[in-house]
């Protein structure tokens, strides 16, 4: 039953996350810890720090987590499979009909506005994670020379991140 | 060469899903990489409409985009192993954390990898706006909506849903003056 419970409740965060992780941890926060009490505040701190600092979406590592401590192993299966089924149907569903109607005038029309509509948010992101990532001189220095090895050169993004990480802990701990 | 195997797309979303630090912006520069650039499975417009449809649904983006490409790429059997591919990662990830050690996050080598890392999402940010943006903004008008919508959400903090719904209001207002030729507006 519980593991029912813990895939139902991640489903309705699944369905109700619109507009990305942040949205989600405050349904998480609401459904998880004064709903159906699985969880203390400190605990779920220390999920957010963890999920900050593992690969994925916050809101599959939290469904992850939370899955584990209440239920192991299947808890954590049925908790990730229910925050992830309300993207299965819907953008199934979406992606279904735009491959019928890409080509309308109108849809394309849409289009041409939401464009600019997504590229204005990615941008409003990278306002918000500035203000909070950069914080030092050695935090500027490192966003500075990743974006230039980003923009001005070929390397693959991922071999940008590690360098950063090994740049971290060469500023930070020699 | 295009390749479209089942395998490759599990594969390339796998090693998207396990660089994916500091939510769905961040993985951006990669996902365009591997989807766009090396694969040539979208072009650069369908790209960002991609973005567009995922970020208008709930669900995280990469979960959202890997449904959405492996849909585009081999139906309904590679968005699901896109997705698979996707989510698999973080899900061993945080499985051997709650596991094993919870309290990782307090090792001092850990923390420090990580104080470079954060800084290094705003840098991968960033090359998103421009990475995905170019094309788009080649156009003035457009240079110029994303500088409209980018003021109401950061100085009116409009939510980025009514955003989303601005854009599409915005684009069938355009196209809809664009076709009545009495009309004194020239897009573009």
């Amino acid at each position: 039953m519980m593991i029912l419970q813990l895939y139902l409740t991640f489903l309705k965060i699944g369905l109700f996350g619109i507009g990305g992780g942040y949205v989600m941890l405050s349904l998480i926060e609401r459904e998880i810890i004064e709903v159906q009490g699985w969880l203390t505040l400190a605990e779920f701190v220390d999920i957010l720090a963890i999920a900050e600092m593992t690969p994925g979406p916050i809101s599959i590592n939290a469904a992850t987590f939370i899955g584990y401590t209440t239920a192991g192993f299947w808890g954590s299966a049925f908790a990730t499979a229910g925050v992830i089924t309300p993207s299965i149907i819907l953008v199934l569903l979406v992606a279904t009909l735009l491959k019928k109607f890409y080509q309308n005038k109108w849809v394309q029309a849409a289009f041409s506005g939401l464009r600019p509509a997504v590229i204005s948010l990615i941008a409003g992101a990278t306002i918000f994670v500035a203000r909070t990532a950069l914080i030092d001189i050695s935090s500027i220095l490192i966003a500075l020379t990743a974006f230039a090895l980003l923009v001005f050169t070929r390397l693959h993004p991922i071999l940008v991140l590690l360098l950063s990480a090994v740049a971290g802990i060469f500023l930070n701990i020699y | 060469m295009k390749n479209n195997s089942l395998l490759l797309l599990f594969l390339t979303f796998f090693k998207i899903g396990a660089t994916t630090f500091g939510g769905g912006y961040a993985m951006l520069p990669i996902i365009k990489r591997e989807v766009v650039e090396r694969h040539e499975w979208l072009s650069d417009e369908e790209f960002v409409d991609a973005l567009a449809v995922t970020q208008s649904l709930p669900g995280a983006i990469a979960v959202n985009s890997s449904i959405f490409i492996g849909h585009k790429v081999r139906g309904i059997v590679g968005a699901l192993i896109a997705m698979f591919g996707s989510v698999l990662p973080s899900f061993f990830v945080i499985l051997i954390i709650a596991i094993f050690f919870a309290r990782f996050t307090e090792y001092p080598m850990v923390q420090a990898a990580f104080a470079g890392i954060r800084p290094a999402i705003a840098a991968l940010i960033a090359a998103a706006v421009l990475k995905v943006g170019r094309p788009v903004m080649k156009k003035r008008l457009n240079l110029l909506l994303v500088a409209l919508f980018l003021l109401l959400s950061q100085v009116f903090s409009i939510h980025p849903m009514v955003i989303i719904v601005l854009g599409i209001a915005v684009g069938l207002l355009l196209f809809r003056l664009k076709e009545q030729p009495e009309s004194e507006v020239d897009p573009q």
